[in-house]
């Protein structure tokens, strides 16, 4: 009776027969198919460019970073550095964290596989599974979404011939939805490889963009339109004249004195009440 | 008929507006009161901008004049933490320990701004960073804790190289590190990057993050204040609490609590998105009435005041407000408390009529799904449940008690989970319900006249079973169906 309802289980039976895990996603009930946590599958599958017979190493840069890195942490608290060392894995290896990646970064901090396993699995900017040159990751949470987000994902699906959660046949593009990513004032908006965001877009500004990348040409970092950062796109109502240079002055010897003084007159009433009831 | 006739007869009973306790009005506040004068990246950002703007600035004079004396002033000022929950921040700070029993302390400032609707921090941290780092280095001083850990959340790539640039700069002028400001007092700062979890902005789950596991919360007790980062006492604070503090120690604690109503106090920075003509971040007066601030700064609702719907005040984890209560309300802590919202982050979303409110509100229970953690029942099921039938209240395909078990699946969240984002979880939808049943309801009759066939098939709908909150309904029996409405 409930044709969303019906189709579900249906549809998940035939996507199973037929397709494999790299391309229509089978998304939990409630989650229609439109993103995926850097992985659909939470446990790792073994695909070709994703098994053990493939070794990762750092370089010699990434190793002096990690030295680096290691030096913010307590010396036996190697652990806080997992993250990090995840992203540089994963930049090294062309935004894609693999299962060698992941054994070598335990391996380097002395920690149980698992625990590195745990964490690039929780959070959702670990790709475990390959993604195009440009993962345009579109935000489409309430607020961009009130400023036409899925207008400007529609727009960029139509334009490469792919749904959202999918790589283009030349590995150039992915499209994923991800959640908010901080900048709701410059909705709609998109992040690329988790680095530059591309703010205030439209649909057409979408397509000229992914145009631009696809030709290598240099982009626009920010807002796609004549704005300022988080400036109105009407104009500023506040901060219209700047000064050059401010000093605030105190005298913080005197403000020390006043507040010596009022506590030492707050302790003295307090004693003088607790003599009082007595 | 006599459904519309009781609407109406109860519109006039609680349709009051609440005129909320002030001695004057708030709002208008003046360039030179403004904090964050670098907020749209006029000047440089760095060092040498920063020292302009006055940051820095006998930070030496600040420091010697003792770790007590910094604290009595953050609560003479009445700052209030900027992060969500509003607690009063020199009351935070002081729960740290004053005698060290060996573990050292750490102060964590949580720039992980995942909130929907938020982007104030992101502002500070790459356009006025040195704010932030001599804030840090104030509240860490006064708090005895050895070093500082900021946490930014993985996607804020740009800001991150701005703020360890800035970072560096302090380092190598000395004002930071050891004998930071030649003060005598060592004082670390590091940066940490998150990777993509909303949950890591919840202070346990981010000092989880931060020992390199999962950001899956604690059980609180044990605080972070005795039990934090490592084991030892730490506090976990805001960007924008933290980034305020040298400005009122050096204007004073007087001047910022001038601003804003009793209890309430100070500037805030507000960012203003959804259907308005200027979406913007502006930083204001605290208290100033929410419609002021959209037609002072943001330009006013697309097509009109009147075509606004319902604003969510503070970040997508606040209950909605309908347009009525939009058009008196206060933006501070307590007027929103008082009408069953909240501040929160001071994330204004606004929603126009043309919206989908149950779409813009599924969308929210998409979010919260998403980002469950997974570690206690509540959330991790009911965050799925709500999704689910969101779904199908956005076709239509309901009956009017699901309505009641919906908001009563919200209440078997909120309260019951290990951290607070069930609590958000939950709050969005009793918004919509509180506001806009009148919605839904029409949206289910909608369906049930195109697919007819439905209602014979469920032609008993489920009454609310198991419920505490069967004591106070009030029963309207309309000839054949039997609805059960909240009382209000």
């Amino acid at each position: 009776i409930n044709a969303e309802y019906m189709g579900k289980p249906m549809f998940r039976s035939i996507a199973k027969a037929f397709l494999g895990p790299r391309s229509l996603r089978v998304m939990p009930r409630s989650q229609i198919g439109r993103y995926f946590s850097g992985s659909v599958y939470v446990n790792h599958r073994d695909t070709e460019d994703n098994n053990d017979h493939l070794p990762f190493e750092f370089t010699q840069e990434n190793y002096s970073e990690i030295d680096k890195l290691l030096k913010k942490y307590p010396s036996n608290y190697k652990k806080s550095a997992v993250i990090p060392v995840l992203f540089l894995a994963q930049k090294q290896n062309g935004n894609f964290l693999t299962l060698s990646a992941m054994r070598k970064v335990a391996k380097v901090l002395e920690i149980p596989e698992i625990d590195v396993f745990e964490v690039a699995s929780f959070y959702s900017m670990f790709n475990r599974t390959k993604v195009g040159k440009y993962h345009l990751q579109v935000c489409a949470t309430t607020p961009c979404m009130l400023c036409g987000a899925y207008d400007v994902m529609g727009a960029a699906e139509k334009h490469l011939g792919i749904k959202a959660g999918e790589t283009t046949a030349d590995g150039l593009f992915t499209i994923q939805e991800v959640e908010c990513l901080g900048a709701c004032v410059n909705a709609p908006m998109i992040q690329i490889n988790g680095e530059h965001v591309y703010e205030d877009l439209t649909p057409e500004s979408m397509v000229a963009l992914i145009e631009k990348l696809r030709k290598g040409e240099p982009v626009k970092n920010g807002p796609q339109n004549n704005r300022r950062n988080s400036e109105g796109p009407q104009g500023r109502t506040t901060l219209k004249e700047l000064q050059e240079e401010t000093k605030i002055e105190r005298d913080f010897a005197k403000a020390k004195q006043d507040w010596q003084a009022a506590k030492e007159a707050a302790a003295a009433a307090a004693k003088a009440k607790a003599a009082e009831k007595k | 008929m006599l459904a519309s006739v009781l609407k109406r007869s109860s519109g006039a009973l609680f349709n009051r507006v609440r005129h909320f306790s002030t001695t004057r009005t708030h709002g208008g506040l003046k360039d030179q009161d403004r904090i964050f004068t670098n907020l749209y990246g006029d000047k440089d950002a760095f060092l040498k901008g920063a020292v302009k703007r006055g940051d820095w600035y006998r930070t030496k004079d600040i420091i010697l004049n003792g770790q007590d004396w910094i604290i009595d002033e953050i609560k003479a000022s009445g700052l209030r933490g900027r992060g969500g929950a509003g607690f009063p921040s020199g009351l935070k700070y002081s729960f740290m320990p004053k005698v060290s029993d060996g573990r050292p302390s750490y102060l964590v400032i949580n720039s992980d701004e995942s909130e929907p609707g938020t982007c104030k921090d992101r502002e500070i941290l790459r356009h006025d960073p040195h704010k932030l780092l001599e804030g840090a280095l104030l509240v860490g001083f006064s708090m005895r804790a050895k070093a500082a850990y900021i946490y930014i959340r993985g996607e804020f790539w740009e800001e991150t190289l701005v703020l360890q640039k800035a970072v560096d700069e302090a380092y190598a002028a000395g004002y930071i590190g050891k004998n930071a400001c030649g003060s005598g007092y060592d004082f670390d700062i590091y940066l940490h990057n998150g990777a993509g979890a909303y949950i890591c902005g919840e202070e346990s789950a981010l000092i989880q993050s931060l020992e390199g596991k999962s950001g899956k919360p604690r059980m609180k007790p044990p605080f972070p204040a005795n039990a934090g980062l490592y084991g030892c006492p730490t506090t976990v604070t805001n960007v924008e609490t933290v980034a305020v503090v040298p400005t009122i120690m050096r204007r004073g604690p007087s001047w910022f609590a001038s601003f804003g109503r009793k209890n309430n106090a100070g500037t805030k920075l507000f960012c203003i998105s959804g259907h308005v003509n200027n979406p913007t971040t502006v930083e204001e007066e605290m208290s100033i009435p929410l419609k002021e601030l959209i037609e002072r700064h943001a330009g006013g609702i697309r097509g009109g005041w009147d075509n606004l719907l319902g604003i969510i005040p503070g970040g997508s984890s606040v209950p909605i407000l309908p347009k009525k209560i939009c058009d008196y309300v206060l933006m501070d802590f307590d007027a929103l408390r008082e009408e069953r919202s909240g501040l929160g982050t001071a994330a204004v979303i606004v929603l126009d009529k043309s919206t989908d409110v149950i779409d813009a509100i599924l969308r929210l229970a998409k979010f919260y799904k998403h980002e469950s953690c997974g570690q206690c029942t509540p959330c991790r099921e009911g965050t799925g449940w709500l999704v689910d039938i969101l779904t199908r209240m956005k076709l239509g395909n309901a009956d009017y008690a699901e309505i009641d078990m919906l908001e009563e699946l919200t209440y078997q969240i909120e309260g019951h989970t290990i951290c607070a984002l069930g609590d958000a979880a939950a709050w969005p939808v009793q918004g919509l319900i509180r506001h806009f049943r009148e919605e839904i309801e029409n949206r289910i009759d909608q369906y049930h006249q195109k697919h007819p066939s439905i209602r014979s098939a469920r032609s008993h709908p489920c009454l609310l079973y198991t419920s505490d909150a069967a004591d106070d309904l009030l029963c309207v029996d309309l000839g054949g169906r039997r609805i059960i409405k909240k009382k209000k």
